[in-house]
């Protein structure tokens, strides 16, 4: 009985292609959604709305086609992703229909009700969902496009530039007559694409060819071109097109890409300096920089209250929900006015359905991450890995920075919340995003597969006496 | 609409809304799949033990009995069930056989992680051929792979019983 001996059994665990779960959930995340757009009309106009079976029957036929495509094309994909996604873009429509009913926004010069469209462009979302899965059968044929990604999504970075400013920001493509487009939201998938392939390539460089100073790995200087080059470019962005929110995405999704492909805490350091110090000096000299910054430090100014009043609006929505917030369709959040139902969407959540509400919205996002980062952990190839931790991050530092800025935790940046807030570009972008996430947990959750049968042992066994 | 009703539904949407999220999390919990790795009873007699060996067991058994008409038409009698660590820093340790490919090394993700000098990182992998014949091959390891005396260099069938040496670790596969 002396003898130590290990006692573990170590067996195989399938992995269970889950779509039956996925579908339930997607019933779920659908019958939320329709009772919230039910709720909303009960509140307002004390009947069940008359667009209530066209909207739900939108929604399904949206989430079915989503279904049976991941069910055709990814069966082992992960099976969250798809219901979280669906209820986030089915609660952001209710919410934007109950905009849309405001007697305060209706009385707008620019008043237009966007709920119809906003269905619209979720059918576009879902057509391209469906595009993606359908033709990109394996994610790695993206890692051949790298450099192309590169140059496309610097194209979709400049672009803007050229473009007349819209509300102080050039992050617009617009085109007469046809409409106009948020290029930025279509770069931070590209983009995502082109870190993951460089990095791959470049990172035991990065890694590994460092001295350590201080319990630092500072870097050597020629491997530090590539974070100075997008340093500069997001510094450019900043200045050239005032935006706060694509600039601070595309250098924070950098560095945390970096940080996972190199694991050296320097880079976090280096990042957050180089941030600091490039916010900092443009903030110096930026007039709408400037104005977003004051915006933030006092938005009950009594001054500037024409400029800060959207801020300071949606601190009072926040506050007015309190925890279990007023119920939907009976806040005051329209009282922001321009932008409540895109950037400031946030601040209906917080009032309507309060902090219980907000944080399950939050935790919504946290969910699509984390299945984001597993996805990654699981993958089996480096450039899935990174791809998939670069996509989640994509979208939780876009969802960090909008979160904040109307909750007046750093200043107010130009973009939308992912999926719920209104805009064609953004519901349409995440959707593919989603898309390229199954498609990655789909190759890493498939069953390994069973080894080839060798051909040189048969060949062995032949010619053996 | 009354005050009731709306209060009603303001804190019905919430509970739905959690109870969505709770939903979210249990998929996550069950979502589990990779390897599982079992803590038998131990040798002391720990109380608590046998009862968690108990549940486990019945954690498993439904996936074994899925497994069994898979593997229905190769499974011959006398095919061998479970592979033991019989020498070595693992002993006794053991591995349910369900036609999966069974990779040995130090590298992290190998069924059985070796902590031996003398493995490598991806040493060798048993697996099923198609009549089900268990064969191990050796996947070009610095200090080899032993069948009984002999030094692997094809892929060879493995006998029930017959020692596997890897370094310091032997294996052997039993019904």
């Amino acid at each position: 009985m002396s003898v130590v001996t290990n006692t573990t059994t170590i067996g195989a665990i399938e992995a269970p292609s889950r779509r039956n779960t996925e579908l339930m959930l997607l019933v779920f995340a659908v019958a939320i959604a329709v009772f919230a757009y039910a709720n909303v009309g009960l509140a307002i106009n004390g009947t069940l709305p008359a667009g209530m079976l066209g909207y739900g029957v939108g929604l399904t036929l949206l989430a079915g086609v989503g279904h049976l495509v991941v069910r055709k094309f990814a069966p082992y994909a992960d099976p969250l992703l798809l219901p979280l996604a669906t209820l986030l873009n089915g609660i952001g429509l209710a919410l934007i229909w109950r905009l849309d009913q405001s007697p305060r926004l209706k009385e707008r010069d620019n008043f237009a009700a966007v709920a119809s469209k906003q269905l619209m462009w979720t059918a576009v979302g879902v057509a391209l969902f469906v595009a993606v899965l359908m033709l990109l059968k394996d994610h790695r044929i993206l890692q051949r496009y790298t450099y192309i990604s590169m140059v496309v999504s610097l194209v979709l970075l400049i672009l803007p530039v050229f473009f007349p400013p819209v509300y102080g920001a050039r992050i617009w493509v617009t085109i007469p007559g046809v409409g106009s487009l948020q290029p930025g939201e279509f770069a931070k998938i590209i983009i995502a694409i082109f870190f993951s392939g460089y990095l791959m390539v470049k990172r035991d460089a990065l890694a590994l060819a460092s001295r350590r100073v201080m319990g630092l790995y500072l870097p050597r200087g020629r491997d530090l071109g590539p974070i100075l080059v997008i340093w500069a470019l997001s510094i450019l962005i900043l200045v050239f097109e005032t935006d706060l929110g694509t600039s601070l995405l595309f250098f924070g999704l950098f560095v945390v890409m970096l940080y996972v492909a190199t694991e050296r805490t320097s880079w976090i350091v280096f990042g957050l300096l180089m941030s600091a110090v490039g916010a900092v000096s443009v903030a110096s000299f930026e007039p709408h920089v400037q104005q977003r910054v004051q915006a933030w430090l006092d938005p009950f100014s009594k001054t500037t209250l024409a400029q800060t009043e959207q801020i300071a609006q949606s601190l009072m929505a926040f506050g007015s929900g309190g925890t279990l917030g007023t119920g939907l369709g009976q806040g005051n959040s329209d009282l922001i006015g321009f932008a409540a139902n895109s950037d400031f969407i946030l601040a209906t959540v917080g009032e309507e359905l309060g902090l219980a509400g907000m944080m399950a919205i939050l935790l919504m996002y946290g969910l699509i991450v984390e299945r984001g980062v597993r996805t990654a952990l699981a993958a089996r190839d480096p450039f899935g890995k990174l791809l998939a931790i670069g996509l989640s991050s994509a979208l939780a530092i876009q969802v960090f920075v909008v979160a904040g800025g109307v909750m007046g935790l750093i200043p107010l940046t130009g973009m939308t919340m992912p999926f719920i807030a209104q805009g064609g570009s953004s519901v349409v972008a995440n959707w593919a995003l989603i898309a390229i996430l199954i498609r990655i947990s789909d190759t890493a959750r498939r069953p390994a597969p069973a080894p080839a049968p060798s051909p040189d042992a048969e060949m062995t066994q032949v010619v053996r006496p | 609409m009354s005050e009731l009703t709306l209060t009603v539904m303001r804190l019905g949407f919430l509970a739905v809304l959690w109870l969505f999220v709770i939903v979210a999390v249990q998929v996550i919990r069950s979502d589990l799949f990779g390897t599982r790795v079992t803590q038998r009873g131990s040798r002391r007699g720990n109380e608590a033990r046998p009862q968690q060996t108990a549940r486990q067991a019945t954690t498993t058994a439904p996936q074994q009995q899925r497994q069994q008409p898979a593997g229905g038409g190769r499974q011959r009698r006398g095919a061998p069930t479970k592979l033991v660590v019989s020498e070595g820093t693992l002993t006794g340790t053991t591995v349910a056989l369900q036609g999966q490919t069974i990779t040995l090394g130090r590298a992290h993700d190998s069924t059985i992680v070796l902590d031996d000098d003398y493995a490598s990182s991806r040493h060798a992998r048993i697996y099923p051929d198609r009549d089900g014949q268990w064969i191990v091959e050796d996947l070009g390891s610095t200090n080899g792979t032993y069948l009984d005396r002999t030094r692997l260099t094809t892929p060879t069938p493995v006998p029930l019983g017959a020692p596997i040496r890897i370094g310091k670790t032997v294996i052997e596969l039993r019904k």
